[in-house]
C-alpha cells in the first residue's frame, strides 16, 4: 500500500516537481489518492471528508521545497495532521484516592477481557494493587476467563458466579477492593451491542453507581465504517475517558484510531499488539499515522525509495559514462537528483567526483545554484547540450543567457565546468570502484578538484542573504582563494593547463599539505 | 425474508445512528447526474464496506448508463442492487454433507470474530434437525475457550470432546472425529483458536487440523466455515484470502450483523476471493442465525439510505 499511495500521488503530482506552492487545483488529484488511501485503510467517510477539508487547508500555499518533492510534500502534510488529529497523547491513567477503579467496554469480541488482564498486569509492575472484576454475567464462560488471566498473573479476581445484576456486582467487588489491600479496580464488562438500549442502560447505571475514574473504549483494529457509530453512542452513554485499540498485531491500518478519534475526542491510550497478556504498549500517533497511510515510518521509507531510485539512475549514467558518453544531458540529470533528494549532501556523495563540492559549498545557497545551472541548461538547444564546447559561440552564449535570465559568463562557466567533470567522469568510469574512491578522495584533498569556484555565480543568486550568511559566504571565499594560492604554489614546478582538467585527474599529489 | 428480521430491525435502529445526509441526494423531483452526483452515490457504497474497488465499478456503471440524464433515487439504488445480487446470488443448500457417514465442519476466523458462538448456533440447527453433533474444543489456548464451548455442549445436548490446556489441537480434532465415527454421529464441528491471518505459524497449525481430519475421513473437512465479524472493514479481504489459502475454506459466517454494520465487505471478498456467504449471527443466542439471503442482504445495505 505505501508502494501504491506513493506511485498514486507521484502520478498525480508530477507536473508539480521542482517549484512552485501547493495549490487546491494542482493538489486535486493527489488529494483523491489520499481520500482513496484512508478509505481503504477504514476510515470511516464522514471522518475522511472533515479530513480532507482540513488537509486541504494546511497544504495550500505550503511552498514546495526543492528539496522535496510535491509527493513526499502531500504525504508529509498529510502525515503530519494525522498525528496532530489522534494526538495529542496521555498515557497516564490518572490514579487518585484511596481507590482508583478504570473501566472497560466495548463491542462484542473486541478484546475487553484480555485487555483487563493486560493493564492489570501493567498497573502491577508499576507498583500497583489490582483487583480484576468479572462484571460479563452473560457470555458463556466470561467469568472463568478472566479467572484463568487472574491466576497467570498473580491478581486477584472479584467474581460471583451466581451473580445477577452487574450493577450491585460492580458495588459489592469495589466495597471490597479496600479489604482485600487492592488500590485499582478493573471492570470487565459484558459486550454490548450500541443499538442495545437495555443493556447501553445497565452500563449508564454502573458508571452512575460506581463513578469509575476511567472508562475506557475497547476498540478493534479491525473495524470498518461502523467504527464511528458504536464510538459515538458509547461515548455518548458515558463520557468516555479514553480508547484502547486492540489486535494491531495484524495487518489492519487501523483507520478506525482516527475515526474514533474524530468522534470521541478522548485520547487513544494503548494498543493491543498480542493475545499474550504482556502484549500491550503505549500508543504513538505519529507511527499509528504512518500506519494508516500504509508506510511503516514515512521518513525512512521515503527517504529507501529514493535512495533505490537514485541507485537505478546512476548505474544507468555509469553504463553511460563507460561507453565514454557523457553530456550536459547527463550533468542535468545529476543535478535533477540533487534536487529531488532531501539532504544536498547525501546525493552530492553519491555522484562521483561531486563529493567535495558538498563540502566546498558548504551553507551556500546550493539549492538556488543547482536550479539556475538546471536553467541554463534548458535554455540550450540539444545540439548545444551534446557538444557544448564546440558549439557554443558568443552569439549563441548571449541567446542562452538571455533565455536563462543569467549573465554570458556564467554559460562560459558552466561549459568550463561541465569540461572539467567531464574529463574525471570518463577517465573515472573507467576505473574499479575502489580504485574511483580513492581518485576522490585524492582529488578531494588535494582541492584540486574545486568547481564550486565556478559554481559560485558572481552576479546575483536571486537569494537575498542574511548579513550572518553574507559574511559565511566572504570568510568561505578568502578561504577557499588561500587555499587555492597554496595549492598553485605547489605545483609551480608541474605544467599546470587550467583548460585541461584532466590532468588534474593525476593521483600526484600525495605530498601535497592537507589543508584541514 | 423472515429469518432477515432481526437484521432488519438492527438496520432500522442504524437510521437512527447515521446522521444520513445521503438521503439528500435523491430528494425532491430527481437529480442529474454528474460528477457530484456519482461522488455521492460512491460514498453511498463506500459506507457498507464494501471498499472503493467493488464502490468505483458500481459507480462507473451508474455513469455509464446514466450520465446527464436526470434521475429518480429508485432508479439508481434498483440498479446497484440488481448488480450485487446478481454477484452474490448463490445455490440455496448453504452446507454440503457428507454423501455417506458423519459430516465434518471446521470452522476459523481471526480473534474474537464469532467462532465459538457460531458453532453452538449450527449446532442448534443440526440438533432441531435430528442431527446428533459432536463439538471438537480445539481452541487449547485462550483462557476458558474450552469451558464456553462446554457450556454451549450441555446447553444444546451436543457432546463435546477437549483437550488439556495448552496441548496440540490437532490431536483434539482428530480424537473429535474418532468420537464422532464411534457413537454414529450425523455431524463434528471442530472449533479452533481465534489467530490473525499474518501469523505463519499458527495459519499453519491451522492447516495441520485440517490435514488430520482428512486422513481420518477423506472428504473431510465437509465444510470450512471462516466466521467474519460484520462490523470488519477491509481487512475482511485480508482475512479470506489467507485463511482460504491455509484451510481452503468453503464459505462465511457474517456474525454479528444485528448492529449497525452493514457487512459490505463480503461483497469484495465475493469478488475478489470467491467465497459465498452461507449464513448470518444475527445475536448472541443459539438461535440467532439465519440463512444468508443474498437479495434480502444487498436490500438492507441500503435501507437506511434510501431515505424510506
Ligand atoms: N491478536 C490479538 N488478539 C487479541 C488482542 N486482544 C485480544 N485478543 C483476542 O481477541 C479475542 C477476544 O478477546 P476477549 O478479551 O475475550 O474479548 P472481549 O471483548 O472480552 O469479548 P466479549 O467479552 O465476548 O465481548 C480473544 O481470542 C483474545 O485472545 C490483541 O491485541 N491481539
Ligand atoms: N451481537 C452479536 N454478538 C455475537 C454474535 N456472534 C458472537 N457474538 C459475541 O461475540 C463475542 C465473541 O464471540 P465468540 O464466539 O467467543 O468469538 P470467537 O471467535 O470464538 O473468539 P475467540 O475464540 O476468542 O477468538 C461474544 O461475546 C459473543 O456473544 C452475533 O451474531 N451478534
Ligand atoms: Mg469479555
Ligand atoms: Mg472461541
Amino acid at each position: 500500500m505505501f508502494e501504491s499511495l506513493q506511485q498514486n500521488l507521484s502520478s498525480a503530482l508530477r507536473s508539480l516537481t521542482g517549484r512552485g506552492i501547493l495549490t487546491e487545483a494542482n493538489m486535486r488529484e493527489g488529494l483523491r489518492q489520499v481520500q482513496m488511501a484512508l478509505l481503504e485503510a477504514d476510515v470511516s467517510l464522514p471522518v475522511v471528508k472533515d479530513f480532507m477539508a482540513t488537509i486541504g487547508q494546511a497544504a495550500v500555499g505550503e511552498r514546495i521545497l526543492k528539496s522535496l518533492n510535491p509527493t513526499q510534500q502531500l504525504t508529509y502534510v498529510v502525515h503530519q495532521e494525522l498525528i496532530n488529529l489522534m494526538g495529542p497523547v496521555d498515557h497516564s491513567l490518572h490514579f487518585r484516592g484511596e481507590v482508583s477503579v478504570l473501566m472497560l467496554c466495548g463491542l462484542q469480541g473486541s478484546g475487553k477481557t484480555t485487555t483487563c488482564g493486560k493493564l492489570g498486569r501493567l498497573i502491577k509492575t508499576r507498583g500497583r494493587q489490582p483487583l480484576l472484576v468479572a462484571a460479563d454475567l452473560q457470555r458463556p464462560a466470561a467469568i472463568q476467563q478472566l479467572q484463568v488471566l487472574g491466576e497467570q498473573l498473580g491478581i486477584p479476581v472479584y467474581a460471583d458466579l451466581n451473580a445477577k445484576d452487574p450493577v450491585t456486582l460492580c458495588q459489592a467487588a469495589v466495597r471490597q477492593a479496600k479489604a482485600q489491600g487492592a488500590n485499582t479496580v478493573i471492570l470487565d464488562t459484558a459486550g454490548r451491542l450500541h443499538v442495545d438500549a437495555e443493556l447501553m442502560d445497565q452500563l449508564t447505571q454502573i458508571d452512575r453507581r460506581i463513578g469509575p475514574d476511567q472508562v475506557y473504549l475497547v476498540v478493534d483494529a479491525m473495524t470498518g465504517q461502523d467504527a464511528v457509530n458504536s464510538a459515538k453512542a458509547f461515548n455518548e452513554a458515558l463520557e468516555l475517558d479514553g480508547v484502547i485499540m486492540t489486535k494491531l498485531d495484524g495487518d489492519a491500518r487501523g483507520g478506525a484510531a482516527l475515526s474514533v478519534k474524530a468522534v470521541t475526542g478522548v485520547p487513544i491510550k494503548f494498543v493491543g499488539t498480542g493475545e499474550h497478556l504482556d502484549s500491550i504498549e503505549e500508543f504513538h500517533p505519529d507511527r499509528m499515522a504512518g500506519r494508516i497511510l500504509g508506510m511503516g515510518d514515512v521518513v525512512t521509507l521515503v527517504e529507501q525509495a529514493q535512495e533505490k531510485f537514485d541507485k537505478e539512475e546512476m548505474e544507468k549514467q555509469q553504463a553511460r559514462l563507460q561507453k565514454g558518453q557523457f553530456t550536459l544531458v547527463d550533468f542535468k540529470k545529476m543535478l535533477g537528483q540533487v534536487g529531488k533528494l532531501g539532504p544536498l549532501q547525501k546525493v552530492m556523495g553519491m555522484i562521483p567526483g561531486m563529493g567535495s563540492l558538498t563540502q566546498m559549498m558548504g551553507d551556500t545557497d546550493a539549492e538556488g545554484e543547482m536550479t539556475r545551472l538546471v536553467g541554463i541548461i534548458d535554455s540550450m538547444t540539444p545540439a548545444e547540450r551534446e557538444n557544448p564546447t564546440k558549439v557554443i559561440d558568443p552569439s549563441r552564449r548571449r541567446r542562452i543567457a538571455a533565455g536563462a535570465g543569467v549573465q554570458p559568463h556564467e554559460i562560459n562557466e558552466l561549459v568550463k565546468q561541465f569540461d572539467g567533470m567531464a574529463g574525471i567522469m570518463k577517465k573515472m568510469a573507467s576505473m574499479g570502484i575502489m580504485e574511483r574512491m580513492k581518485t576522490v578522495r585524492q582529488l578531494q584533498q588535494g582541492g584540486m578538484l574545486n568547481p564550486s569556484a565556478r559554481l559560485q555565480s558572481k552576479g546575483d543568486t536571486g537569494k537575498r542573504l542574511t548579513k550572518q550568511e553574507r559574511d559565511k559566504l566572504k570568510k568561505k571565499k578568502e578561504r577557499e582563494e588561500r587555499k587555492k594560492k597554496r595549492e598553485d604554489r605547489d605545483k609551480k614546478n608541474k605544467p599546470d593547463d587550467k583548460n585541461k582538467p584532466d590532468d588534474k585527474n593525476k593521483p600526484d599529489d600525495k605530498d601535497k599539505p592537507n589543508d584541514k | 425474508m423472515g429469518l432477515f428480521e432481526k437484521f432488519k430491525q438492527g438496520l432500522k435502529k442504524t437510521a437512527q445512528f447515521l446522521n444520513t445526509d445521503i438521503r439528500d441526494i435523491f430528494k425532491g423531483e430527481g437529480r442529474l447526474v454528474d460528477d457530484a452526483f456519482l461522488e455521492e452515490v460512491f460514498e453511498m457504497l463506500v459506507r457498507t464496506d464494501m471498499g472503493i474497488e467493488a464502490s468505483k465499478e458500481l459507480v462507473a456503471d451508474i455513469r455509464e448508463s446514466f450520465r446527464a440524464r436526470v434521475v429518480q433515487m429508485e432508479e439508481i439504488l434498483a440498479r446497484i442492487k440488481e448488480k450485487l445480487k446478481v454477484l452474490l446470488a448463490q445455490p440455496a443448500a448453504p452446507i454440503r454433507f457428507a454423501e455417506s457417514g458423519p459430516t465434518v465442519i471446521m470452522v476459523a476466523g481471526v480473534n474474537g470474530c464469532g467462532k465459538t458462538t457460531s458453532i453452538a448456533k449450527l449446532s442448534q440447527m443440526f440438533i432441531a434437525d435430528g442431527k446428533k453433533v459432536v463439538l471438537g474444543a480445539a481452541d487449547t489456548f485462550r483462557a476458558a475457550a474450552v469451558e464456553q464451548l462446554t457450556i454451549w455442549a450441555g446447553r444444546l445436548g451436543a457432546e463435546i470432546v477437549t483437550g488439556p490446556s495448552g496441548s496440540d489441537p490437532a490431536s483434539v480434532a482428530h480424537r473429535a472425529v474418532a468420537k464422532t465415527l464411534e457413537s454414529g454421529a450425523e455431524v463434528c464441528i471442530i472449533d479452533t483458536a481465534g489467530r490473525l491471518q499474518t501469523q505463519q505459524g499458527l495459519m499453519q497449525q491451522l492447516t495441520k487440523i485440517h490435514r488430520v481430519l482428512g486422513k481420518q475421513i477423506s472428504a473431510a473437512p465437509h465444510e470450512v466455515l471462516l466466521v467474519l465479524d460484520a462490523t470488519t472493514g477491509q481487512n475482511g479481504i485480508s482475512q479470506a484470502k489467507h485463511f482460504t489459502e491455509a484451510v481452503n475454506c468453503t464459505g462465511l459466517i457474517l456474525a454479528k450483523l444485528d448492529g449497525t454494520a452493514k457487512g459490505g465487505v463480503v461483497v469484495a471478498i465475493r469478488q475478489q476471493v470467491g467465497l459465498p456467504v452461507k449464513y448470518v449471527g444475527v445475536g448472541e443466542k443459539a438461535e440467532d442465525l439465519a440463512l444468508f439471503e443474498p437479495d434480502s442482504f444487498v436490500d438492507a445495505l441500503f435501507e437506511d439510505m434510501a431515505g424510506r
